[in-house]
């Protein structure tokens, strides 16, 4: 099923079809390296197929918004999160590759959290999933260690001039997730309700979560 | 390297561009290409660090000008040649010409979810103390490397101080061209706005980096 291309032409690349194909050239080139290394037993569609399913539908932000709200309600779980986030995040069944190493990094109402990788695509995957495309762009990378305050207003984010900001640059196997300030006005939610308020880009830093009434569920 | 990936500070890059319900793929093909890389890199034929400096060893300009997983399918593709895999007419032809090399491992859908589930750790025992400690003034060494290293300019000749101490790491620097994995401590090290982009930066700011500690001198 996932071998039949889709015509979707994604990133704009490769506009000249040839060889009476209606393949873009890296369509092609991809097309024929996966024959390739599955002709020579080095990979195996269906592995590949799983692959991209899992990271399409089961891996994704919902779950580092579950680490957020549980840390919300129990201070207890939060203090373990803070001082050693892998085996925390683990207790909710949570963990794998790209978040062997995991540390959290909380926000106060006097430090704002950042994540980047400058160097690449660093992200932490069991709690955030696939990295977004700005993520990994050079416009991200390069600015936001030198003007994070800038990339906030490009996300529509402006803090208190107060609020002093600090910038993780992912450039080893550590990975980093941000805490954010659990909203105002969330007295007495359950979990799930606040699970619902915490988007992607507050775990990145690059957002705050949402407020109670805009995304509650029902 | 100093190559096209060292970004951080650079400018004329626009402003960042969030895309509103973006989904995980843009096109099937990415999708491949991101499993491919996973699975090859699965067979243990090269390591993580080794895909990395693959990546960053393409020319500037195509770099800059490939899209993410263009990068990744040119350096896959690379990989694969230079270890010897295939060979250059294979690829060009999509089918197999030649007896196929061993791998070490292949993934197949069954044990995808453990092994992605356990993962991958890359800490490790240390071969002796850690040289820093919490508080440690540290300078990030002046160094350009040609090979692969995780030490971006930015931070290079700058001073910070080690705000966390992590224990052990496979060492990338070395691990990458398979020269060893080198356990290197590694550490946290913050850094001030101001020591690293100067009077302008913004107040108060910090950049932390995870620093091997081959990278730091003492301050």
């Amino acid at each position: 099923m996932t071998h039949d291309h889709d015509h979707a032409h994604g990133s704009g690349h490769g506009h000249h079809h040839g060889h009476g194909s209606d393949l873009t050239p890296v369509e092609a080139r991809v097309k024929a390296l996966e024959s390739l290394l599955v002709e020579k037993g080095y990979i195996v569609p269906a592995a590949l197929d799983a692959l991209v399913e899992m990271y399409e539908t089961k891996v994704g932000p919902h779950l580092g918004a579950r680490v957020v709200a549980r840390a919300w309600v129990d201070p207890t779980y939060r203090d373990r999160l803070l001082a050693d986030a892998t085996p925390a995040i683990a207790e909710l069944g949570i963990g794998g590759r790209g978040g062997e190493h995991m540390v959290v990094v909380a926000n106060t109402p006097d430090t704002h959290n950042m994540v980047v990788c400058t160097l690449c695509s660093c992200y932490p995957w069991p709690v955030l999933g696939l990295p977004p495309v700005w993520y990994k762009a050079p416009a991200y990378r390069a600015r936001a260690v030198i003007d994070p305050r800038g990339v906030l207003a490009d996300f529509g984010v402006g803090l208190p001039e107060t609020t002093r900001i600090t910038v993780w640059d992912s450039t080893a196997e550590t990975r980093f997730m941000v805490l954010p300030m659990r909203p105002a006005g969330t007295e007495g939610f359950p979990e799930e309700a606040l699970a619902a308020l915490v988007t992607r880009d507050s775990m990145i830093g690059t957002g705050l979560p949402l407020s109670p009434g805009s995304e509650i569920p029902a | 390297m100093n190559g096209p990936q060292d970004l951080g500070g650079s400018h004329g890059f626009g402003p960042v561009m969030p895309e509103p319900g973006e989904p995980v793929f843009h096109a099937e093909w990415e999708k491949r290409v991101f499993a491919m890389a996973m699975a090859m890199g699965f067979t243990g034929t090269w390591n993580l660090d080794g895909s990395r400096a693959m990546r960053e060893s393409l020319p500037p300009a195509e770099y800059l000008a490939s899209s993410y997983y263009e990068i990744w399918f040119e350096a896959l593709e690379k990989q694969i040649l230079a270890s010897g895999l295939a060979t250059r007419d294979e690829v060009a032809a999509g089918r197999s010409l030649e007896p196929p090399a061993p791998v070490a491992r292949v993934l197949t859908a069954d044990i995808l979810a453990p092994r992605f589930r356990a993962g991958f750790p890359s800490d490790r025992p240390p071969g002796g103390p850690a040289r820093f400690a919490l508080g440690d003034a540290v300078i990030a060494k002046v160094m350009n490397p040609v090979g692969h290293t995780r030490l971006p300019r930015y931070v290079r000749g700058r001073r910070g101080r080690v705000e966390a101490v992590h224990g052990a790491f496979v060492f990338p620097d070395t691990n990458a061209s398979k020269q060893g994995e080198n356990p290197a401590w590694l550490y946290t090290v913050a850094f001030d706005a101001a020591e690293l982009w100067g009077p302008e930066a913004d107040p108060g700011g910090r950049v932390t980096i995870a620093a091997f500690e081959p990278y730091l001198d003492p301050a």
